[in-house]
């Protein structure tokens, strides 16, 4: 068991053409993920580096029963990508593109209330199972499978802590990256609910960051709801009001969206909280007992 | 990216929203001649990145054209200290001349984005000349708010609605619903993330008008738009700010000395909090990104080591997308033409790694290797703060 993505996800890349696109769908591919193709505009009928190549996403589902859509096309036709494939029925849909403009992004978002599909992103690094899987661009080498589900906000401290909890001999349920923007597809607590209800996940790690309201959403839904041991670590303790630290959404504006009222939130939930991004497999461990 | 308040009350202009008139100069004769054009009363206002002007000396009223060259010979030049400049304050390079409205009432009204509700909300309130912040805290029934539609955008009736809560009656209600429909148009024609009109006024002789304008812009939406990146002034940035945005680096400079180089936005703040559980102060804030080439290491490198403040270097990187062996070969580059003598610690993980950290073993740069995030931590606040390796 596991959340999102497994065995049977049929990955169709969108912008397959490009040099992201192409990189990591054949690195997806080689985890063993099944990618059965992809869709860049014009070029279809042709193959690119072995993956057959449609117009539309439409033709994907149509032909090869494609039930996962992965994005790297630009920022500026990202958006309308996103749309094309909630438009084609496509289930998930996973947005790896960083720079998407926020009107686009609100736009779309409304757009995808009216479908039955689902979002993870934009600006994240993907959704991993470990050993059945990979449909992003994390390194998958790091991950192994096991009881912990892992949803962050951001891409590389989600590397980081999984490599924590590996070289501890702790494997993953599933791990999800939900993005750095202000406005994206699915929130901590739509993966949460999904995390409680897995029988798999015995326990969750929550990596949250400055900026917004998320994180104490995410706390609000854990104090009612969550019967397993959440760990959580909020990055951006040291940064300062005012200024956009690298992701879109990471910024502390009108005293809002402190790291410390968010640690506070979580912990007040029952949530475990690290203060050491150092020390964030260590706390798992202990929370679990392994 | 932020904008002056000339810039910000031009484009509110050019969507029909109501300004007093005016003009922006950079020399004391310039301020004199737009005042003698207005006639009667003026205010003369530094044009800077940074609210709170009006107390440090930065806006002044004068009676006549002389008057306000002599306001203008003082403002322009000096170096303006507000709560919201760096200490040492800004330079004021231009003023803006503007026609002095008899002011009846301010009111504040302001448009962004609500993530909450992954919309974009107008904000109105009549507390006008007050921090919204403040307005919020202690009386959040004085705010209206309304949501606007993600795909139809903004009403005429909340458009209304704002106006009759600002307390506008007829010919007013009129000008106040335009003025509201036409700053919304703007926000949403040119992507902007924050439109603030801080006070909005009713005049005595009975005018709706933005008294001040803040704009800032969605960075992520600048691409389609060239005529707002043309408006950028870069005096009002960090030098080393600057200089990271020419390579695509998210840079942010901060007042510690533990100079950080990392990959990926979450796990670079993860570094500065890190380095300050350690005892240390990071001295910036850097993500160089997933897909880094070695050009953009090497200056990333140059621009995070030029700041003077930084005694050591602390690199941490996790390796996905960004391999390695790419980043040691811009930091073998880096400190070659640089000819570096700080200490530099690096904690690398990830894809080839191996290889990475056997290039940097065999480049004869004076390197010291950390075991994990906490060790490198360590490492890199022992030597900024003297110790030798």
């Amino acid at each position: 068991m596991s959340v999102l993505v497994d065995t049977s996800t049929r990955v169709v890349v969108q912008g397959i053409t490009g040099r992201e696109g192409a990189f990591h769908a054949a690195r997806c591919k080689e985890y063993g993920t099944q990618v059965v193709g992809g869709v860049t505009p014009g070029k279809g009928g042709t193959t690119h580096e072995g993956f057959p190549v449609w117009n539309t996403v439409d033709e994907a589902v149509r032909e090869e029963d494609a039930n996962c859509a992965l994005i790297f096309v630009p920022p500026a036709a990202a958006a309308d990508a996103i749309m094309e494939a909630a438009a084609a029925g496509v289930p998930l849909v996973i947005c790896i593109t960083e720079g998407i403009p926020v009107t686009d992004m609100v736009r779309t978002k409304h757009f995808l209330g009216g479908t039955a599909s689902r979002l993870i992103g934009p600006n994240c690094p993907g959704v991993i199972t470990p050993g059945q899987a990979k449909i992003g661009i994390m390194p998958g080498h790091i991950h192994r499978p096991g009881p912990v589900g892992v949803v962050s906000r951001s891409g590389t401290l989600t590397y980081e802590v999984v490599g924590q909890l590996t070289g501890r001999g702790i494997g993953q349920s599933t791990c999800v990256g939900i993005g750095g923007d202000p406005v994206n597809g699915t929130s901590f607590v739509e993966v949460l609910r999904l995390f409680n209800e897995d029988p798999a996940t015995r326990a969750i790690m929550m990596i949250g960051e400055i900026g917004g309201t998320a994180e104490e959403e995410a706390a609000a839904f854990i104090s009612a709801h969550v019967r397993k041991p959440v760990v959580g670590f909020i990055c951006g303790q040291t940064a300062p009001p005012g200024r956009r630290m690298g992701h879109a959404g990471a910024i502390i504006a009108g005293g809002k969206g402190t790291a410390a009222e968010k640690m506070k939130a979580l912990e007040a939930a029952g949530a475990t909280l690290v203060r050491s991004p150092a020390d964030m497999g260590a706390t798992v461990a202990k929370v679990i007992g392994a | 990216m932020k904008i002056h308040e000339h810039q910000a009350k031009s484009l509110l202009r050019d969507f029909g929203v109501a300004v007093p008139g005016g003009d922006v100069a950079d020399t004391p004769a310039g301020a004199r001649a737009i005042a003698q054009r207005l006639g009667g009363k003026v205010v003369v206002k530094a044009q800077v990145h940074a609210g709170g002007r009006g107390k440090a000396g930065g806006i002044k009223l004068a009676d006549d054209p002389a008057g306000a060259e002599a306001a203008a010979r003082q403002i322009l030049g000096m170096r303006l200290k507000t709560p919201q400049t760096p200490p040492e304050g800004i330079l004021v390079r231009t003023v803006m001349v503007e026609e002095a409205s008899a002011i009846d009432r301010e009111l504040y009204l302001s448009i962004t984005l609500d993530r909450g509700r992954s919309t974009h909300v107008v904000m109105a309130s009549q507390a006008g000349g007050m921090e919204i912040e403040e307005v919020a805290e202690r009386t959040p029934e004085k705010i209206f708010r309304e949501w606007t539609h993600p795909a139809l955008g903004l009403g005429d009736f909340q458009a209304r609605r704002l106006a009759f809560g600002l307390g506008l009656t007829g010919d007013r209600l009129k000008q106040g619903v335009a003025l509201i429909r036409g700053l919304f148009a703007l926000y949403l024609a040119r992507d902007c993330s924050l439109v603030e009109i801080n006070p909005l006024v009713v005049t005595k002789d009975g005018r709706v008008l933005a008294l001040d304008a803040k704009l800032n812009f969605d960075d992520n939406a600048l691409y389609r738009h060239p005529a707002v990146v043309a408006l950028r002034d870069v005096h009002e940035e960090d030098p080393l700010d600057v200089e990271a945005s020419k390579y695509s680096l998210n840079y942010i400079k901060l007042d510690g000395n533990v100079g950080c180089m990392v990959n990926g936005a979450g796990l670079a703040m993860a570094t500065m909090d890190i380095v300050k559980l350690a005892g240390g102060e990071p001295a910036n804030f850097l993500d160089v990104g997933g897909g880094a080439s070695p050009e953009q290491i090497e200056n990333a490198f140059r621009i995070l080591s030029s700041d003077p403040s930084v005694k050591a270097v602390f690199i941490n990187v996790f390796g996905g997308i960004l391999r390695v062996d790419r980043l040691a070969e811009g930091v073998i580059a880096a400190v070659r033409t640089l000819g570096l003598t700080l200490p530099v610690v690096l904690r690398a993980e990830g894809t080839n790694v191996e290889l990475g950290k056997k290039m940097l073993a065999e480049s004869g740069l004076a390197l010291t290797m950390a075991d994990d995030m906490a060790d490198g931590a360590r490492k890199a606040v022992a030597f900024a703060k003297g110790a030798r390796a």
